[in-house]
C-alpha cells in the first residue's frame, strides 16, 4: 500500500469515529470531570457550586448512610430474587419449552424490559394502592391493610421491573449448553438432580453472574421504583441524589454521593467480572 | 414446572392489563370495573399540557435517535479500521455510557452544562453587539446530548456485531472488480447492515421515549412525557393516568416488535 492511499484510509477512518468521539468526549468524559470538580468544590450560599478544594463533602458521606444501606441491601436482595425466580423460568425456556414456541416464549420476556418502567411501575402502585388490593380487603372484612410505601412493595417492584434482564442472560448461557454433556451424565449413572449440580449449573453459572452483576448495578441507580412504591420512606441512593440536586441544591455534595455510587458500580462490576472469568469464558448477552 | 411457568408469565402481564383494562372503566375505582367507557382518553388527548409534552418525547427521541443511528453506524464502520488500543478506550467509553446509571449521566451532564454555560453566556454577552445575547440553557438540546449517548453506544453494539459476522469475501470481490470503496458500501454493506441500524433506531427511539431520569436532571423548564406522567402520578392516580399509560405501552410495544423483527431476519440471514 503506498504512503498516499494509507493517508487517505486513516482520513476516512477518523472522519467515521470523529462525531462519536466528539460525543463521548463532551457528553460523557467532559461531565464526568466536571462532577469529579464539583464534589471537591463547595456549595455557594444560594445553592449550587462555589470553587474550593475540600474534602468536606466527602467526610459528610455518613450522613447520607441510610440511603446507601438501603440501596446496597436492597439492591443484590433484589438482584438475586430476580435470580431464584428467573432460573427455573430460563431454564425451562432453553432445555424444556418446545422448539416451536420457544420464540414466542422469549419474546414475551424481552418485551416488557423495553416498554416504560414508569408505566409498569405505576401499574404496581395502582394494583397496591388504596383503592386497589387494600379495597377490595376492606369488602371482605379486612380493614386497614397497608401494602404501599413498604420495603416489601420496593422489592416487588424490583423483581417485576427487572425480571426479564435476568432471564436473558441466564437463557442465553443454557441455550448453548452442550446437550452431550448431560446425556454423558446420565450415561454414567448421574441422577438428574446430581446432573443439574454437577453439569449444567456450574455450566450457566457466567450468565448468571452476567445476570446478577447486570441488575445489581442497574439497581444501585435506581430512582423510580422507591419513590413510587416506597413512598420517600424507603429511600436509594438516587432518591438522595434528586433531592440534594433538584430540592435543597447542594451540588458538591451531591456530585461527591454520585462519584461514590460509580465508584461502588466499578467495584461491583470487576467482582463480577473476576469470578465470571474464573469460572468460565465470557459469553455475549443478547438483550434483544 | 409449568405451572411455575405460567404464573411468572402471568406476574409479568396481569399489572400491565389491568392498568390497559381499568383505563377503559367508566369510574375511578381500581377495585370495581363499573362499565366500558373512553371517557379517560377523550380527557387525557384534550389536554393540551399533555399533547405539548408527548409532542416534545416525539421530537427528542426521533431526534437523538436518528443522531444516534447515524453517529453510531459510522463509529461501528470505523471502529475496526482503528488500533487496537485506540479500538479498546472507544470499547471501553461505549461501556461506560451502557454501565452507568442514569442517574449519574443526568447529574454529570447537569453539572457540565452549567458549569460551561457559566462561562459561555458571560462571553456571548461581553462580544454580543446586539441588545438581546442569546442565553444558552438547558432544554430540548441537553436532553437530546445526553439521550444521544447512550443510544450511540447502543447502535454502535448492535452495528459492530452485525459487522462482525459479515462476509469480507464478497467485499473483497467487489473491490477486485473494481467498484469503488464507496460503491462497495452503498451496494454491498450498506443493504446487509440497514437491518441493524434500523433494529438501532427504533430501540434508540424506545429508550428515550420511555427516559425518565436523564431527562428529569437536564430538562431544564421543559417537559417530556414520562417527566409530566410522574408529575400527575404524584398528584394522585387517576384513570386519566391509565389511559395515557396505555397508550405508552402501545407505542413501545410496536417499536419494540418492529426492532425483534428487524433484528430475527439479520439472524436467520446469517444463518444461511
Amino acid at each position: 500500500m503506498t504512503a498516499a492511499t494509507n493517508t487517505k484510509r486513516n482520513l476516512v477512518t477518523a472522519a467515521l469515529v470523529a462525531p462519536a468521539a466528539a460525543w463521548l468526549m463532551i457528553f460523557l468524559v467532559l461531565p464526568f470531570i466536571a462532577m469529579l470538580v464539583f464534589a471537591f468544590g463547595e456549595r455557594a450560599p444560594e445553592g449550587g457550586y462555589q470553587a474550593a478544594f475540600t474534602f468536606a463533602q466527602f467526610a459528610n458521606l455518613p450522613t447520607r448512610a441510610a440511603a446507601f444501606w438501603n440501596t446496597l441491601i436492597l439492591a443484590p436482595i433484589g438482584a438475586l430474587a430476580c435470580l431464584l425466580i428467573a432460573y427455573p423460568v430460563a431454564y425451562y425456556l432453553a432445555v424444556k419449552a418446545n422448539p416451536r414456541y420457544r420464540l414466542i416464549l422469549v419474546s414475551l420476556v424481552v418485551v416488557p424490559f423495553w416498554t416504560s418502567l414508569l408505566v409498569r411501575t405505576y401499574a404496581w402502585m395502582y394494583i397496591l394502592g388504596s383503592r386497589g388490593i387494600p379495597n377490595l380487603l376492606s369488602m371482605i372484612g379486612i380493614e386497614d391493610v397497608r401494602m404501599l410505601n413498604t420495603p416489601g412493595a420496593v422489592l416487588l417492584g424490583i423483581v417485576y421491573g427487572y425480571l426479564p434482564l435476568m432471564i436473558m442472560p441466564v437463557y442465553v448461557s443454557l441455550e448453548k449448553l452442550d446437550r452431550r454433556l448431560l446425556e454423558a451424565s446420565a450415561d454414567l449413572g448421574a441422577k438428574p438432580v446430581s446432573t443439574f449440580f454437577g453439569v449444567t449449573l456450574p455450566l450457566s453459572l457466567p450468565g448468571v453472574m452476567t445476570g446478577v452483576a447486570l441488575v445489581t448495578i442497574l439497581l444501585l441507580g435506581e430512582y423510580l421504583i422507591p419513590q413510587l412504591l416506597g413512598g420517600g420512606k424507603v429511600f436509594f441512593i438516587g432518591n438522595a441524589l434528586v433531592d440534594l440536586f433538584l430540592q435543597s441544591r447542594n451540588w458538591p455534595f451531591g456530585s461527591a454521593i454520585a462519584v461514590t455510587l460509580v465508584a461502588v458500580v466499578v467495584v461491583v462490576l470487576m467482582v463480577a467480572m473476576r469470578i465470571a472469568f474464573r469460572v468460565a469464558g465470557t459469553r455475549q448477552v443478547d438483550l434483544v | 414446572m409449568r405451572a411455575f411457568i405460567s404464573s411468572v408469565y402471568l406476574f409479568l402481564y396481569a399489572p400491565i392489563a389491568l392498568v390497559v383494562l381499568f383505563s377503559f372503566n367508566a369510574g375511578r375505582n381500581a377495585s370495581e370495573f363499573t362499565g366500558f367507557s373512553t371517557a379517560w382518553y377523550g380527557k387525557a388527548l384534550g389536554n393540551t399540557f399533555l399533547v405539548s409534552a408527548l409532542q416534545n418525547s416525539l421530537m427528542i427521541a426521533f431526534t437523538s435517535a436518528t443522531l444516534a443511528a447515524i453517529f453510531g453506524t459510522m463509529a461501528a464502520l470505523g471502529m475496526e479500521r482503528l488500533t487496537p488500543r485506540n479500538r479498546a478506550i472507544f470499547d471501553a467509553l461505549f461501556a461506560a455510557a451502557i454501565v452507568v446509571p442514569g442517574v449519574v449521566i443526568g447529574i454529570a451532564t447537569l453539572v457540565a452544562l452549567v458549569a460551561v454555560f457559566s462561562f459561555v453566556n458571560p462571553a456571548l454577552a461581553a462580544i454580543w453587539p446586539g441588545e438581546q445575547p442569546p442565553q444558552l440553557g438547558l432544554g430540548y438540546g441537553s436532553i437530546i446530548a445526553a439521550h444521544g449517548l447512550f443510544s450511540m453506544a447502543l447502535v454502535t453494539m448492535i452495528v459492530k456485531a452485525r459487522i462482525a459476522s459479515l462476509g469480507r469475501d464478497i467485499v473483497e470481490a467487489s473491490s477486485d472488480l473494481y467498484a469503488t470503496p464507496l460503491t462497495t458500501f452503498r451496494l454491498i454493506v450498506l443493504p446487509q447492515i440497514l437491518p441493524s441500524i434500523l433494529a438501532g433506531f427504533l430501540l434508540a427511539f424506545t429508550f428515550s421515549f420511555d427516559d425518565f431520569i436523564i431527562a428529569f436532571f437536564v430538562a431544564g423548564s421543559k417537559t417530556t412525557l414520562p417527566i409530566y406522567v410522574f408529575a400527575s402520578i404524584r398528584r394522585g392516580v387517576t384513570p386519566e393516568i391509565n389511559a395515557i399509560a396505555t397508550l405508552v405501552l402501545v407505542a413501545s410495544l410496536l417499536l419494540i416488535l418492529t426492532a425483534r423483527i428487524l433484528m430475527r431476519e439479520k439472524k436467520t440471514k446469517s444463518g444461511e
